[in-house]
């Protein structure tokens, strides 16, 4: 099983960060769910053909901010909800992707009103309330 | 204490006449991890690869592999080196059995099953004459013919060179199941940087016949970046920078590629008082292409520990 994941070498983002968000997504979008668990590294770096130590990284990240827990013995899993960063450090992170998506529709001459039409029918297709 | 090392090259120098193909090289590879090689054509790679396994004799300085001189490997040392020489050189008047047959009389661990699993994986048959394969096929029975006497060190020298994009991707994959078992060691060289990020653990970037990079994938593409300062009027003229390695100017842009960004350096950009100034991620391609490129600088060393701060 490799999730759907996807991954493009020759892209600006490094592989690691490209499973991290493709994983991160999967979990916002409700295909994982908590308590599922993840392919061995081992699996998932064979399947997508690329080195296991960037599996390892990308599994290490996500389980240092608290979306993916380690089992002793058992493998990853989806770890339940639990808050790892700090009110003014979630604000931070989300206030610079905020910041990305408003240049991007400045650039296509996008008004305020369109982009957060925009976010809000993004918001209703990944269904969460 | 560290594991002692796969390969070491102690100041290197080779000349070919007059002419000097390897600098004072030094480098040292661990076990247990896939080293890609990377450089311009005539940086020296081969010439390195070549010395290590000793082909040709050093100028100067020396290499060794699993502790042992270069330049009188013992037969049993060999035996646990797997060498793919650049081109696929097969003998073209035997099938691919013949060919396995062949090698393994010279390999004490042969293994026939890899052979097999190799032979497979490229769509090979026993029965076809290795001179009538294509390119690809002949790259598989090269790699079959290196993979099955299950060498503990594996050196290839650029084989994907002429490969169509499946059988890249099987040659990738024979890479990641050679080190399924703990303390294989890969060093490729390869101009396709795609394939070195995929599987890649580390780089070692030659340039002029010496080191300029010994570091992680992610460490070297960290340490070059792309800054795009844009100004109200006429950019001002680039200042000294320590690390530049390109700087293009437009209208209103100032655009510079730097190697090693201190902090210092970035404050020496914000005192050009841009209106504004963003750092852009690279791609590793882009970032070789600075790196080794014709406006280089060439004394820039990136390292893991150049990373703390």
């Amino acid at each position: 099983m490799s999730l759907g994941l996807t991954i493009s070498p020759a892209s600006e983002v490094p592989i690691f960060r490209q499973i991290m968000q493709q994983i991160q997504r999967a979990v916002a979008v409700g295909t994982l769910h908590v308590g599922e668990q993840l392919p061995p590294v081992r699996t998932l770096a064979e399947s997508l053909v690329i080195n296991p130590n960037t599996v390892a990284r990308s599994y290490q990240e996500l389980m240092r901010e608290g979306l993916l827990e380690s089992r002793a013995g058992r493998g990853v899993f989806v770890a339940e909800r639990r808050q790892v960063f700090s009110e003014e450090e979630k604000t931070r992170r989300l206030r610079h992707s905020a910041e990305q998506l408003c240049h991007e529709a400045i650039l296509f001459g996008l008004s305020g009103s369109d982009l957060t039409k925009l976010v809000e029918a993004a918001w209703k297709e990944l269904r969460i309330a | 204490m560290n594991p002692s090392p796969v390969i070491e090259v102690d100041r290197l120098t080779k000349f070919y006449g007059s002419r000097e193909i390897v600098r004072d090289l030094s480098l040292t590879v661990p076990p247990g991890s896939i080293y890609g090689f990377l450089g311009r054509n005539g940086m020296g790679k081969t010439t390195t690869i070549r010395i290590l396994l000793g082909f040709e004799e050093p100028t100067r300085g020396s290499t060794r592999v699993f502790g042992e001189d270069s330049r009188k490997l013992d037969p049993a040392t060999r035996a646990r080196i797997g060498y793919l020489p650049e081109g696929h050189h097969v003998y073209g008047w035997m099938t691919v059995r013949e060919c396995g047959q062949f090698q393994a009389s010279f390999f004490p661990n042969w293994n026939q099953d890899v052979f097999e699993a190799v032979i497979t994986h490229f769509r090979l048959m026993p029965k076809m004459k290795a001179g009538h394969l294509s390119r690809g096929q002949r790259a598989g029975l090269c790699l079959a013919l290196t993979l099955a006497p299950e060498p503990e060190l594996l050196v290839l020298d650029d084989p994907a060179l002429g490969l169509d994009p499946v059988a890249r991707r099987s040659l990738l994959q024979s890479m990641l199941y050679v080190t399924r078992q703990p303390h294989r060691t890969i060093l490729f060289s390869s101009h396709l940087l795609s394939d070195v990020e995929r599987v890649a653990d580390r780089i070692i970037v030659l340039d002029g016949g010496t080191v300029r990079a010994d570091c992680t994938v992610d460490t070297f593409r960290q340490n070059l970046r792309h800054y795009v300062l844009t100004f109200r009027d006429t950019p001002p003229p680039t200042p000294a920078l320590p690390g530049l390695l390109e700087s293009f100017r437009t209208d209103r842009e100032l655009l510079l590629t730097l190697a090693n960004v201190h902090p210092e350096t970035e404050t020496l950009l914000a005192n050009l008082n841009p209106e504004s100034m963003e750092p852009v991620q690279m791609t590793l391609e882009d970032a070789f292409v600075s790196y080794v490129g014709e406006r280089g600088e060439k004394t820039f060393f990136t390292r893991d520990r150049a990373m703390a701060k």
